[in-house]
């Protein structure tokens, strides 16, 4: 059945298909609506399970609540943004290393400081390294779907999983959503089998201390789990088709990339304002493509280099910027496509949620097309202001000193 | 009922743990035989750490009553690292730690997950040290109690970090010293005027039952646990553990100094059920807090040549305010 | 019908979300897609706010904000010296203002040379929101002018988001504030 809702409730209502035992989340903007939606449909009694919703004190004793529910054996979930995932940071390394299959909604935000509730990704990005699986959703069709894979991928590899949403972008944006239906969700998603949980009947302690004569071993096992996640990803984005009979998900996505030798490279919602942009170009005959990643970690690096083997130039676009890695889907790329021909160019955009226009990209990708373009570059920077900026503080600083 | 005054033949007197010429209804877990174990034989912890005896008496008393149908979460900490150095523990019950300072968070997922699951006959216990009750797991405590979570959380109180070396918490008395409360500068050891109260801070949220209790006394412990158990909501156990190590005590004084500090009116046992005190444990024979003091090298510099007196008059002046806020001493006893 | 495009200019408090959000779903009861986008403030009463809505028979794939609108609705008056309010509007495109004066009285002829007289329309939104529902919140009114301004959606549709989005005594207010903007905007057009 088809709807037009804003991309907050066409997660909730995923969620609710995915028959949740808790649900515990903090409020932060731009996650408000989906944990508002949650907390409704629990209290009608629309969630189709004992599901407990709990209202907790910070974002930390949100996660460490799921912590404590996933490791007595129950489906959990949790959502997020920015500054709140920063604040349980201790808790997401907790739980991926203790391998609880925790969902964890990110709306896209931006960290401070300084303080800026608008959309990009350097929250997600913040904590690419904790242990947990990231799925980015472009679409509010494409965020609702991932959910409910992100439930399957999680319990079946025992990994926590963030789907990350673009803030305002998605998760209040209204857009025609096809709903699923509880029986789809029930085929796909069977109930939660735990891997280890806490039980009376055969007690065990879970999360030991690890010291120098095991703890080398443990990590490596852990990092080898994730890795070896890649092919499940991707098989369980071809199961959701085959049940839900649409796309979504999966490690990534073709648009006229598959021999174009120009590729746009991305992560969530931008790659909707890129096809338009790729639309345009190919009306003059350019060879040009975008290519979204769907799943951007674990990095599925070898795949990408396989699929665009054939590019002469890649242009990663990207909303986080980062002091001492600069962009780091960027960075990932170039790693990936260490040894090859391809011109890797990391184009910066969106910070603290400015807009990307189309006009500004399209400037850009001109400029690389024509093999012109800086090895970094910015959409819509002002330079300008940037570079007076700096003549003035050192001229604070040096006349303080 | 007779008012004739039984004779007492007791050999050992009412105070044995073990006295089995008590009635039933008296004897403690601890001196059964089919006691849970719950934290068995094998542990790391210290000679004399009042901390694994709390823990055990606790717990026991928790499977006792709960006939063995129990979820603990537990805090970071010296419990936690002396139990479960991998690929061993020492925990007989389904255990969890996860961090720091969230073990009342934590506590509060599994209680909804039995919730969901339709198993709410299973205990859920939460405990940690003073560091992660007192400091950095207090947001998420005053969290669970506002909640009123079904959870009882227990907290074995050592007055200091004692895992990462014995630094000052917001548990640590006046004058003791810490690593980070060294003896040096014109006012060794903690400051007078700091400090939180927990107890006190529970009874504020209004939560069904907060106790202290001591290893001491191991009935009035095991009673008070039993009391908490009866009820449901969030409940909460502040028990006075003493740590040879971080106290510079005698692992052979451990009981004996919990008793001192109950005696000497530094730590009141007292009950209370949402917000009002309901019942104290009188001082049986009241001792300056000096015996008390005396025993542990983290208070030496009070008795030292040239020591001020006033610290010393300090600390007797806490002990005295207690006895006299809680009612500690009969009247006309002093 | 290809990409129509909306930008709703107002200020936080009078609805300008809720408008695009509307606009959105009579949209998709008319069986076309819909995208609403607000400008994502940290809403405080008064501070100038907008939304962005676009149609059309295919899938939206772009989030930038619109800067060429097809149709500007401005639900307060005194935006109307901001410069950005109604920067990239189209040739030919359509303005709906929210104001108990004309075009004339407001100054702003200028700036709205390349709009054919019937594609420019003055409606009292507030007053007749106050009338209807109670409270001067223009948005449900505005849309409703906004189906007689551009032809793009039917007052039905628009009644029907209304009635999704509110119930009883609101909805029923809303509704009567919407379909009273179309009838005036829709003679004010026909004498021009």
């Amino acid at each position: 059945m088809l709807k037009q809702v804003e991309g907050s409730i066409a997660v909730a209502e995923a969620i609710a298909l995915c028959r949740p035992d808790l649900v515990c989340a903090y409020p932060i903007t731009p996650q408000t609506h989906i944990v508002e939606g949650l907390a409704d449909m629990v209290r009608k009694g629309k969630i189709k399970s004992n599901c407990q919703y709990i209202n907790v004190e910070s974002e930390f004793a949100a996660l460490s609540v799921c912590i404590g529910s996933s490791a007595t054996g129950v489906r959990s979930y949790t959502a997020t943004s920015s500054q709140g995932l920063l604040y349980m940071a201790e808790a997401v390394y907790n739980a991926s290393g203790m391998r609880l299959p925790i969902v964890m909604t990110i709306g896209n935000r931006a960290i401070g400081g300084p303080i800026n509730i608008w959309n990009d990704q350097s929250d997600s990005m913040a904590l690419r390294d904790a242990g947990w699986i990231q799925i980015h959703a472009e679409t509010n069709q494409e965020a609702g779907d991932l959910h409910i894979q992100a439930f399957k991928i999680a319990e079946q590899l025992s990994i926590p999983v963030m789907v990350c949403v673009d803030g305002f972008l998605l998760t209040h944006a209204y857009e025609q959503v096809e709903a699923s239906t509880q029986e789809q969700v029930d085929e796909f998603l069977p109930p939660f089998k735990p891997m280890q949980a806490l039980d009376c009947d055969d007690p065990m302690s879970i999360g030991a201390m690890v010291g120098p004569e095991a703890f080398m071993e443990v990590r490596a096992l852990n990092v080898a789990h994730f890795d070896n996640a890649l092919e499940p990803i991707q098989e369980i984005s071809e199961e959701f088709e085959k049940i839900f009979g649409r796309k979504a998900g999966g490690l990534f996505e073709h648009y006229h990339s598959e021999e174009a030798d120009t590729v746009v490279v991305s992560l969530g919602s931008v790659n909707g304002t890129v096809k338009d942009i790729i639309d345009e170009y190919r009306k003059e005959f350019v060879s040009i493509g975008s290519f979204k990643i769907g799943c951007y970690r674990p990095f599925p690096g070898k795949q990408i280099l396989e699929q665009l083997k054939h590019a002469k130039r890649i242009i990663v676009v990207e909303k986080d910027y980062f002091a001492g890695v600069g962009g780091c889907l960027a960075n990932d790329m170039k790693i990936a496509f260490r040894g090859s021909d391809a011109k890797i160019y990391s184009v910066i955009g969106g910070l603290g949620g400015r807009p990307i226009f189309k006009k500004s990209l399209m400037k850009i990708l001109d400029r690389a097309m024509e093999d012109e373009l800086e090895e970094l570059s910015f959409i819509d920077l002002d330079r300008t202001l940037v570079e007076r900026e700096q003549v003035r503080e050192d001229q604070f600083m040096s006349n303080a000193g | 009922m007779s008012t004739e005054l039984k004779p007492d033949f007791c050999q050992t007197g009412n105070l044995t743990a073990g006295n089995r010429l008590q009635s039933i209804d008296v004897v403690s877990v601890q001196s059964t035989e089919d006691r849970a174990n719950a934290l068995t034989s094998g542990h790391r912890a210290c000679q004399g750490c009042g901390e694994a005896l709390g823990a055990r008496m606790a717990i026991d008393k928790v499977m006792e009553l709960s006939k063995n149908k129990v979820h603990v979460v537990n805090a970071t900490g010296c419990l936690e690292v002396f139990t479960t150095p991998f690929p061993e523990t020492s925990w007989n019950v389904p255990w969890l730690h996860s961090l720091f300072g969230n073990a009342p968070a934590v506590a509060t997922g599994v209680q909804a997950a039995l919730k969901a699951k339709g198993m709410e006959d299973v205990t859920v216990i939460a405990q940690g040290g003073d560091g992660s009750t007192v400091d950095i797991g207090f947001g998420c405590l005053s969290g669970m109690f506002e909640r009123n979570d079904d959870v009882l959380y227990i907290c074995y109180d050592n007055e200091a970090y004692m895992n990462t070396g014995v630094q000052r918490s917001g548990a640590t008395p006046p004058t003791a010293r810490t690593a980070t409360t060294p003896l040096s500068g014109p006012h060794p050891g903690n400051n007078f005027g700091q400090g939180k109260n927990v107890p006190k801070i529970a009874m504020a949220h209004g939560i069904a039952y907060v106790a202290t209790a001591t290893i001491a006394n191991v009935r009035d412990l095991e009673a008070k646990v039993a009391k908490a158990m009866s009820m449901k909501g969030a409940r909460y156990l502040h028990i006075h553990v003493p740590c040879p190590l971080g106290w510079g005590s005698l692992p052979k004084d451990t009981i004996k100094l919990a008793r001192l500090a109950v005696e000497s009116g530094l730590y009141p046992l007292f009950e209370g059920e949402h917000g009002e005190i309901t019942g104290v444990t009188k001082i049986r024979k009241k001792v300056p807090v000096d015996e008390y003091l005396k025993l542990q090298r983290r208070f030496v510099h009070l008795f030292k040549k040239g020591a001020d007196t006033e610290d010393l008059a300090g600390v007797q002046a806490i002990a005295d305010a207690h006895i006299k806020y809680y009612g500690l001493l009969d009247d006309g006893e002093k | 019908m290809s990409l129509f495009e909306v930008r709703i200019h107002g200020r936080g408090g009078q609805g300008v979300v809720s408008a695009a959000e509307m606009l959105s779903v009579a949209v998709f009861t008319e069986g076309k897609h819909a995208q609403a986008i607000p400008s994502f403030g940290s809403e405080r009463m008064g501070a100038p706010v907008q939304s962005f809505v676009r149609f059309s028979d295919h899938d939206i794939r772009t989030r930038e904000p619109v800067t060429e609108p097809d149709c500007l609705i401005i639900q307060d008056v005194t935006l109307v010296n901001n410069d950005s309010t109604f920067a990239g509007l189209k040739d030919g495109g359509y303005v709906l203002l929210n104001t108990t004066h004309t075009i004339e009285e407001l100054g702003i002829a200028d700036k709205l040379k390349n709009i054919p007289p019937e594609h420019l329309m003055v409606v009292n939104a507030s007053g007749l929101a106050r009338e209807h529902l109670g409270r001067p919140i223009p948005n449900a009114a505005l849309i409703g002018g906004f189906s007689a301004i551009t032809g793009q959606l039917k007052i039905d549709s628009i009644e029907e988001a209304i009635r999704k989005k509110f119930s009883g005594a609101i909805a029923d207010g809303n509704t009567a504030a919407a379909r009273a903007a179309y009838d005036e905007v829709k003679k004010a057009k026909g004498l021009k």
